[in-house]
This record gives C-alpha cells, sequence and structure tokens, in this order.
C-alpha cells in the first residue's frame, strides 16, 4: 500500500511552478502511484497567483486536495505560502522561498505586504524551511533554477530515493540546462538533508556570475 | 504507453484515436489546449475559426462530406454557435460529429458560468460527461459511434477542472476510418419548412432510441455502497464523493442526456434516501423530482462557483451524514496577518495599457470587451465601463450614443484584433449603415493574447503552421465603409491621446488601430527606466498605470530592472522628468 502524499505547489504566474510538478509527478509515476496533477491557467497568467496540486496515492480521486489536506505546501512566494497555508495538514511542513513578489495593490500603497511571513510560518509550522532558492541558485549558474532548488528541497522530504528525481530531472529539464539545473537540484536536496553549506553543492564555480 | 494527461490532451488524443480527422474551434479558457493539442497529431487537419459558429458549421460541412469532425470551444462560445447547433440536431450527420463544450464553474477565466448541459436538453442531441482524463479519452470515441449510430450530433461537457486535471490514460493506436461516401439527400440535409418538420419529428425518434440505449449504458455506472444513501453525480463531482462520502451507494451518470429514467428509479428503489451532487444548475434534480422521487440536491450544495471537497464535506455534514465533529481538521491560524489579494495585471510593456490610461485621463465612458485588455478596467487603471460579451463593445457604444446625448462625443468602444475578427465587424457594419458617429480602438496586438497567443486571420499564420493571408485591419475597416480609418503607436501617449481627440470630436464613425505587438511575443524589451531619486517626488501619477515594474517605496518611486521592459510610458507621464528611458530604450517616446 502506498502512502499517500498531496503536494500544493504555489507561487506566482512564471516562477516555474508547473516544471516543478511535472519532476515530482514524474517522480511518484516511476514509483507506481495513481496520479492526479490540477492547475488553473487563464487569469493566473497575468502576474496572478497560481497555484498547483499533485495528488498521489493507491488511487487518487480528487484532483483538488482539501483543506487541511495537503503534507507539504512548497511555496515559490512568501506571501503565496501564506494565502494557502489553511491547506496544511496538521503535521505537514511548508518550504518557502524567502522571496518576495508584491501584487499590484502593495506596489500601489492600497496595502501592506506582510513583515516577516518567514518568522510567522516557522513560528507556526514545525519544521518549516525557509529557503533562499534565488541566492542558491545564482551561486549554481542561473537565477532561473530556483524552481529546481525548491525541488531538491521538496525530495529531500519525500519517501522518493535521490536517483529516482535525478533522472525525472534529466527526462524533464532541456539538455543545455540540464547541469546548472541538478546543481542546483542537490544544493536544495542537501540543504533539506542535514544544513549542508548549499554554496558546496555548486562547487567551485558558485558565485562566478 | 501510460500518459499522465491534461483532459484536454486526453480528447485530443481520443479524437486522434477515433479517427477523427477535421477539427475547428476558436480559442476560450478552458478549451483552448483541446485543439492545440490534435493540432500536433499526423494526417489530420485542425484550425481556428474566426469564431464558435463557423467553427461549427466547418464541423457540420465535415461531417456531412463523410468525415469524423470534432469542434471545440468555452461555454460562452456555444451561444454563438448555437444557431447552427439546434439545426443541425434535425440535420443529423454522415459521419460523426462531437462539439466539446468546455464550462467554467467559478468563473476562473469567463464573464458568466451558464450550465451547457441546458444546450443538450435544448437541442435535443445526446451528451457525455467524463469526470477525468481516462474518461475523456474514451467518451470521445463513445461519442462519434453514438453519432453515427443515432444519426446525431453528441456535445461533449467538461468543465475547467476535467480540462486542466492531469490524470493516467493508457494511449491506443489510431483506427482507420475511411471516409463515408457522400450522397444528395436534400430531405435530410436542405431544412427548409417542409423537409424541417419532418426532421423534427425524425430527431424526437432518434433521440427515444438513445434514451433507450442509455438505460444500458456502460457509462451511467452504480457503485454499490450503504443503501442507507444513494448519491446521483456526474462529472468531477463524482470524485470529491467517492473521496468524502467513500461508503455511500453512488450512481455516476457519464451520459446526461437524455437521462436513464429506468436506471435512476432502480438505484432509488433501493436506498433510504436520495442526494443530488452537481455543480452550477439543479439539471440532474429536476429531472429527478419530475419522476415524482423525493431528491435533495441543491439545498445543500450551492448553485453558483466551483465544488472542492470541502464544499461536498460540508453539503454533507449539513445533510447528517457526516458529523460535525469530522469537518475536515483545518488548522487554525486565527493570527495570520492579512493577506492582500493578488489580482492579475497588465503585464510589464504590455500595449494596451497606454490606451487605457489615456482614456480615463479624457474621462470618457468606455464599452469594452473580451480578452487581457479587460484588466485595463481594473483599478488603478480603470479605462473601462463594461465588459459583456464577444464583440458588444461596438453594439453597446452605438447604442448609449443613439440613446444619450450627453455621452455623444464622449463615447469609445474597444475591442482587441482576434475579437474585432470573431464578432466586432457586424457591429461595426451596424454603426455604419445607421450613420452612427461611434469611434472604435482596436487594441491589435497581432495574436489572441488571453487564452495563450493562438493565431487569427490577421496574424498570417495557421493552427497547423501554414502561412496564411494576413487581413489587412485598415483595409477592412474601410471597406465597410468607415471613412476615418488612423494606425496609432499605444507607446506614444501624446499621439494617442491627440488620436482620440480628434476622432471622438469627429462627425461619423471612426477606427483607432493602436498597433503594437504583445510584449510576451515580441520579447522586445530595451534597457529598463531608471528613476532619479533626487527629483521624484513621490507624486505617484506613474501608479496609476498600473505597471507591475514600478512601486513607490521610501516616498520615492522604483522601477524593477528585471520586469521593466523600457516602454517607456512611465517617463511620458512624469511631470518632473524624474523617470529616464536608458539609451536605446523608451521605445514609444
Amino acid at each position: 500500500m502506498l502512502k499517500p502524499v498531496d503536494v500544493l505547489l504555489v507561487g506566482v504566474g512564471g516562477q516555474g511552478t508547473i516544471l516543478a510538478s511535472r519532476i515530482l509527478a514524474h517522480v511518484g509515476q516511476a514509483a507506481g502511484y495513481d496520479i492526479k496533477v490540477s492547475e488553473i491557467h487563464g487569469m493566473a497568467q497575468r502576474g496572478g497567483s497560481v497555484v498547483t496540486q499533485v495528488r498521489m496515492g493507491e488511487k487518487v480521486f480528487s484532483p483538488l486536495i482539501e483543506e487541511g489536506g495537503a503534507d507539504v505546501i512548497l511555496a515559490f512566494e512568501k506571501l503565496e505560502g501564506l494565502r494557502w497555508l489553511g491547506y496544511l495538514k496538521p503535521g505537514g511542513t511548508i518550504i518557502v522561498n524567502d522571496q518576495s513578489i508584491y501584487p499590484v495593490p502593495v506596489l500601489a500603497g492600497l496595502a501592506a505586504y506582510p513583515e516577516d511571513i518567514a518568522g510567522y510560518l516557522k513560528s507556526k509550522v514545525r519544521g518549516a524551511v525557509v529557503v533562499d532558492a534565488l541566492g542558491i541558485a545564482a551561486a549554481c549558474g542561473n537565477i532561473k533554477a530556483a524552481n529546481v532548488v525548491l525541488v531538491g528541497v521538496l525530495a529531500s522530504l519525500l519517501p522518493f530515493p535521490e536517483d529516482e528525481w535525478l533522472e525525472a530531472l534529466e527526462a524533464r529539464v532541456p539538455e543545455r540546462f540540464l547541469e546548472v539545473n541538478r546543481a542546483a537540484f542537490k544544493a536544495g536536496y542537501g540543504l533539506g538533508t542535514g544544513g549542508q553549506d548549499p554554496g558546496v553543492g555548486c562547487g567551485p564555480a558558485a558565485g562566478t556570475r | 504507453m501510460r500518459e499522465l494527461l491534461t483532459g484536454n490532451a486526453a480528447i485530443a488524443r481520443g479524437a486522434f484515436e477515433s479517427g477523427v480527422t477535421v477539427a475547428a474551434g476558436y480559442p476560450g479558457t478552458p478549451s483552448t489546449e483541446i485543439l492545440e493539442n490534435f493540432s500536433r497529431y499526423d494526417g489530420i487537419y485542425a484550425e481556428w475559426a474566426p469564431n464558435e459558429k463557423v467553427a461549427l458549421e466547418v464541423g457540420i460541412g465535415a461531417a456531412m462530406a463523410g468525415a469524423r469532425a470534432l469542434v471545440t470551444m468555452k461555454h460562452v462560445g456555444v451561444n454563438v454557435a448555437a444557431d447552427p447547433l439546434l439545426t443541425a440536431a434535425y440535420t443529423g450527420v454522415n459521419g460523426g460529429l462531437v462539439i466539446v463544450s468546455a464550462d467554467d464553474p467559478g468563473m476562473h477565466s469567463s464573464q458568466n458560468e451558464q450550465d451547457n448541459r441546458n444546450y443538450a436538453r435544448f437541442a435535443r442531441i445526446p451528451m457525455l460527461e467524463p469526470s477525468d482524463s481516462a474518461e475523456a479519452r474514451d467518451m470521445v470515441g463513445l461519442a462519434l459511434d453514438i453519432s453515427e449510430e443515432f444519426d446525431i450530433p453528441v456535445m461533449i461537457r467538461i468543465t475547467t477542472r476535467v480540462a486542466h486535471s492531469q490524470g493516467f490514460v493508457d494511449l491506443k493506436e489510431p483506427a482507420p476510418r475511411p471516409l463515408k461516401e457522400y450522397r444528395k439527400d436534400i430531405r435530410k440535409w436542405l431544412m427548409v419548412p417542409a423537409f424541417g418538420r419532418l426532421r423534427r419529428v425524425a430527431l424526437g425518434e432518434r433521440i427515444e432510441r438513445v434514451a433507450a440505449y442509455s438505460e444500458n449504458a456502460g457509462v451511467n455506472i452504480v457503485i454499490p455502497g450503504d443503501p442507507k444513501v444513494g448519491v446521483i453525480t456526474g462529472g468531477v463531482s463524482y470524485h470529491y464523493v467517492r473521496e468524502v462520502l467513500p461508503g455511500a451507494s453512488v450512481l455516476k451518470l457519464g451520459l446526461t442526456y437524455p437521462l436513464p429514467a429506468g436506471v435512476i428509479r432502480k438505484f432509488a428503489a433501493g436506498v433510504d434516501r436520495l442526494i443530488v451532487v452537481e455543480e452550477l444548475d439543479p439539471y440532474l434534480e429536476d429531472f429527478i423530482r419530475g419522476l415524482g422521487l423525493p431528491v435533495t440536491g441543491k439545498e445543500l450544495f450551492p448553485d453558483t462557483g466551483e465544488f472542492s471537497p470541502g464544499v461536498i464535506r460540508r453539503g454533507f455534514i449539513a445533510a447528517g451524514l457526516i458529523p460535525e465533529e469530522e469537518a475536515r481538521p483545518v488548522r487554525q491560524f486565527d493570527d495570520m496577518p492579512a493577506v492582500p489579494a493578488r489580482p492579475p495585471v497588465l503585464c510589464a510593456g504590455c500595449p494596451h495599457r497606454g490606451v487605457f490610461y489615456t482614456l480615463r485621463r479624457l474621462k470618457l465612458v468606455v464599452t469594452g470587451d473580451i480578452g487581457c485588455y479587460t484588466l485595463g478596467g481594473l483599478a488603478p487603471l480603470e479605462g473601462m465601463d463594461s465588459c459583456v460579451c464577444m464583440g458588444a463593445s461596438i453594439g453597446m457604444a452605438h447604442g448609449i450614443d443613439r440613446a444619450a446625448p450627453g455621452l455623444r462625443g464622449r463615447t469609445v468602444a474597444v475591442i482587441g484584433d482576434s475579437t474585432f475578427l470573431h464578432s466586432g465587424i457586424t457591429g461595426l457594419l451596424d454603426v455604419v449603415y445607421n450613420n452612427g458617429d461611434t469611434t472604435v480602438i482596436i487594441v491589435d496586438n497581432g495574436t489572441t493574447a488571453m487564452t495563450g497567443h493562438q493565431d487569427h486571420p490577421a496574424t498570417g499564420r495557421t493552427l497547423m503552421g501554414r502561412k496564411a493571408p494576413a487581413v489587412d485591419l485598415e483595409g477592412l475597416v474601410r471597406s465597410l465603409g468607415v471613412a476615418r480609418v488612423r494606425t496609432v503607436d499605444p507607446l506614444d501617449l501624446a499621439g494617442l491621446e491627440e488620436a482620440v481627440r480628434e476622432e471622438v470630436a469627429a462627425p461619423g464613425p471612426s477606427v483607432i488601430i493602436a498597433r503594437r505587438p504583445c510584449v510576451l511575443i515580441s520579447r522586445q524589451a530595451g534597457p529598463p527606466v531608471t528613476v532619479d531619486r533626487e527629483t521624484c517626488t513621490g507624486c505617484k501619477t506613474c501608479l496609476k498605470l498600473s505597471c507591475p515594474a514600478i512601486s513607490v517605496t521610501d516616498k520615492t518611486c522604483s522601477v524593477d530592472p528585471v520586469s521593466c521592459t523600457g516602454c517607456g510610458l512611465c517617463v511620458q507621464v512624469c511631470k518632473f522628468g524624474a523617470l529616464a528611458a536608458a539609451e536605446g530604450g523608451g521605445n514609444g517616446a
């Protein structure tokens, strides 16, 4: 009997949540899970909040996770992590990218971006992980690999072997970006499994760009 | 091979495997990816039509000629295609004809949430409702078989959650499907009153035969369970029910017009209490009540908005079927700080922005239309007064002009290039014919942007990637009889404002074409705008542009160099010269 795994990936349009969900689903498929993935297109692409739900189990019915049902929330942006927090299962955890993207009402001074979201999440969720994914990705050679850094952290918390993740990465990432994404994944994975200095995972090239 | 496919990709796959050779549609969320996926298969023909009515007519013609045909659209597109749809039910088919209606409960990306199951009953055509991707693939083949067997078009009705959720599909090899022979038969295809009356009678007989088939259809399934409660459901709601109330007896209806009265009666007889779970209208519930069966539905589950497991759980708690204390233990985060909304906005560098900024500045009444640019109506741009349906902007502006002398010369219609070609041409013809004075701004970004950049008759390319003649918009509107036609660059605010002022003041109809390619396609990013913090007074005028690259922090403006495309609009609106386009930037300045 496969243990069900429900992951909510939240962020802002253009942050690479879709690729992250594809990698996760690839790993789940290799492990023999039934899978459903749900995402909403359309208006969300114009800078709105985006959410992808990945559900894995012996047999999955609903493509949607119920409130209070997510094992892990992978937040690509802090405010979005906060917005979807009610979906977290008691005992579940949240991985949050330490990045703020101000929505237009905040840019226009009509609303305030909450202060210290990371602190709030840490105080409320046991094992909450706050990651500087942009910084780590930059050290690995490409800031755009931030999504894969986050996938690396996620991988360290889920019951699939590291090799399966690396295989999924190879299948889902174009050849020319593979090296930097592999480094980004390993940096995230190392961070999740034991607080290894993420810079180390990226080798001597770190910081040269 | 087993693949994780969205409902839309699965429908495309099903059409390919079942021998569809002609497909047509008009882009519309959540239906768009069906044709995009289908167009990539070998040996088929697929096209974007200018609108859904034409798309369906192409499908009817292809089916009449003996091919299997697929026509796709979003729910409101079926309104546009309703005219041919209701008579195609009379004519029937030769090759199979399937119409996909993609409904949008919750209005993720739509102006209404009409329940198109009503169309199947209205038109008297069979309807199938898949609940996930595997069923979506299978039901295309079934729909085509039913269409040919009973000589009738078939609707596949999906919702956003089915269209855009992925599930496993076991791929099959495509079946060869020879073209059926076409034979002239005017009593079947020429719907003049005398023949129409005969076909109406024949339609009644055909749909009765489908109703008999429905009683044994393999897509209407009973999942045996606790006889205390029987749930009748269909579409994605079925999965929520199975998850939230796992022990219940369930009747899952896949063929939802005509409904199997016998199957429903038999199921009802075996349970103590009957509950219907369906999104939007009480479509099943009304039918079941009409059978004289006691049933509960909309008292427990809302008739608006999208369902979710949470909605279903709350309904079953209200029904007393789940104890209150088993309400999903949602974690309490009572002290959570207020979370500001993240509404969609026009992209940084979007060429539409300057148009709405200008219209707002000139305090004009603006009838708008359907597309990305509808976002120009939201604060702080607020450059639009109305949005009703595809093409409505022009007729509405003309109506305002005829009704209210005080608004004459103060009203403009704004419509996108794809929307104008979809259903704006006839509106403009009306203005010209009836000696109207309306000014129409066609915001021409050279694509159908909102739905993900599909081609249309003015882009010079087809869905299948072939070169095509590109409609000359200036020539088109001149040929309709518009004498005053001018083209402006929407990033040149001074030029744009002058054009708008002159055209709204001028008698007779005017068309202004505000032309700039969509920034997501052109990728024309110049160097970002820079801010002189000494000069900036923090007046926030630039914020009125609603540009996601601009913010005001510490009382001065700042521009995010990553998202700024250097379009230069903010440089033009700054009264103090604090914003500067870098060398080579400032496209419109």
